[in-house]
């Protein structure tokens, strides 16, 4: 885990092809004494994020779908990259994602995404200009951050990172009544969001279903097959991976789906990410 | 039936809803919901909304839950000034961020300083302990300085120098632990400050008028037992 496994590939591509951005112009030698030194140009569109982060998968997939141009710059949450001096700069919370376009600064996956898709004219269907199309992707974007968003961190954190990346035990009824909540949270997407349509928000894939899908992959890298029982939920899965393709979407939770390997954590990294797991618990 | 706003004023995202519509003169039918005595747990109302909860619209057969996304389409259904909602794609992004962050952090908060202080043991006789009531105002304080130190910094509104709906979001929820009896503003003369621009943009009588079920929330009539046994583990699990 760590900067290499977080875009493998793809972060090389998008090296080579954002060089002209970040590589910036160097007078030559030989006309120092003629020209003065150039300032290298603005820095294009850059996104902070940890992959093993719901939100920042989001944004990921959102970005590479649309063929946005960015420069990936991993912030390691394990090892508290989000503490570090530059990065606070760039969003004060300590949190991913975060964006940085020029001088604007913007945290929140929900902006973020939102930002994105209007600033790159991203096809409607991501965001539908129709009045009562685009309410019930807010409907469900504005739900998910104190439901099945809280439930898919707290079941992977409680089934996964605690025990055996943190060494912390979990009382078997907190994880109980976590799974309880989630289960709760899957049969309110099944019944009130996705009902017999295609996708979350309607007949076409939304940013509804890219929050949504990233939040369903927490659990399951913990060994929570949420979509073994919910036949209704693993078809409109398959939609979503289809839609989104399926070396994307592979790509973008390579790290996730790793996070079982993980070694342990020292003791220091124990210490630092006490309060999170507090957090979590 | 035109437009129905299915509300209880005790309820913060109810209030921003109603003075949103009240102030760009957007007409509706209000279908009060009367939370304390238990409407929201009615077959009627779960006709409505299944999830049991306020704020609620109806548009014709259109029903929409969760009161961003109903400030959002009123805001574009009903053309409202530039200002709430600002067609600027960084000011925009400004105002979703504020939307989006409040929901785990200054709503949930406030939520909670209301509930522990005095529904909890006033409507619903259950005693909270000491420590959490003074943890959850700890809380609190630390959400109060993250809304002045990194939303409302040296601005006139939280997002820009007009009032848009990241203001109206936020106003509500400080006036529930304010209807708690929690001196929110004292102490803050930046937020104390921001608070007079946002009930001078709104409108004194308005604003009062949104707030007059909250300020009085203290002297909520005790829920009876069944209702008791019914709301409890609801309300348990809501500021959780």
């Amino acid at each position: 885990m760590g900067g290499e496994g977080v875009a493998g590939l793809g972060y090389q591509e998008l090296r080579t092809s954002l060089c002209w951005v970040t590589g910036g112009t160097r007078p030559l030698p030989f006309l120092s004494w003629v020209l003065p030194a150039v300032p290298a140009p603005a820095m294009g569109l850059e996104l902070y994020l940890d992959l093993l982060s719901q939100p920042c998968r989001a944004v990921y997939i959102f970005a590479k779908k649309n063929s946005i141009p960015f420069e990936l710059r991993t912030v390691d949450l394990l090892k508290g990259q989000n503490h570090s001096d530059d990065f606070v700069q760039v969003n004060p919370l300590r949190k991913v994602p975060a964006l940085k376009d020029g001088d604007f600064t913007l945290a929140e996956s929900v902006a973020i995404l939102l930002y994105l898709a209007r600033k790159y004219e991203a096809p409607d269907h991501w965001y539908p200009q129709d009045l009562q199309a685009r309410a019930r992707v807010d409907e469900y974007l504005s739900w998910q951050h104190t439901a099945l968003r809280t439930s898919c961190t707290r079941t992977m954190w409680q089934k996964m990172m605690l025990p055996i990346f943190l060494g912390q035990r979990v009382p078997p009824e907190t994880l109980a009544n976590t799974l309880a909540e989630l289960d709760r949270c899957l049969q309110l997407l099944e019944d009130k969001f996705l009902k017999d349509q295609d996708f979350l928000a309607g007949p076409h894939i939304s940013v509804a279903d890219l929050v949504a899908i990233t939040e369903l992959m927490h659990p399951v890298s913990a060994g929570c097959d949420i979509f073994k029982s919910r036949p209704k939920l693993a078809a409109w899965r398959q939609r979503v991976e289809a839609a989104v393709g399926e070396d994307l979407f592979r790509e973008a939770h390579a790290v996730l789906m790793k996070a079982k390997d993980l070694p342990p954590a020292d003791t220091a990294m124990k210490e630092r990410l006490k309060p999170l797991a507090q957090l979590f618990l | 039936m035109g437009l129905e706003l299915y509300l209880d004023l005790l309820s913060q995202p109810c209030r921003a809803i109603y003075i949103f519509a009240k102030k760009n003169r957007i007409p509706f039918e209000l279908q009060t919901v009367d939370l304390r005595k238990g409407q929201h747990l009615s077959d009627a109302f779960a006709q409505v909304n299944p999830l049991q909860k306020v704020p609620v619209l109806k548009d014709g057969d259109f029903i929409l839950t969760e009161s961003v996304a109903i400030l959002l389409y009123l805001a574009r259904k009903y053309k409202v000034p530039d200002h709430w909602y600002p067609q600027d794609l960084q000011a925009c992004a400004r105002v979703d961020e504020y939307l989006a962050w409040q929901h785990t952090a200054l709503r949930r908060n406030c939520l909670r300083a209301l509930w522990h202080k005095v529904m909890l043991p006033v409507f619903l006789g259950e005693p909270v302990s000491p420590e959490m009531l003074a943890t959850t105002l700890a809380e609190l304080d630390m959400a109060l300085q993250v809304l002045e130190g990194k939303f409302l910094q040296d601005k006139a509104f939280l997002t820009g120098s007009h009032i848009s709906l990241a203001d109206l979001v936020a106003i509500t929820e400080l006036m529930h632990p304010v209807g708690a009896g929690c001196q929110v503003f004292k102490g803050r003369p930046k937020l104390a400050a921001w608070r007079q621009r946002v009930e001078a943009a709104v409108g004194e009588v308005l604003f009062q008028e949104a707030h007059e079920v909250i300020l009085k929330a203290k002297d909520s009539q005790p829920a009876d037992p069944t209702l008791k046994q019914k709301m409890l583990p609801k309300v348990l699990a809501m500021i959780q």
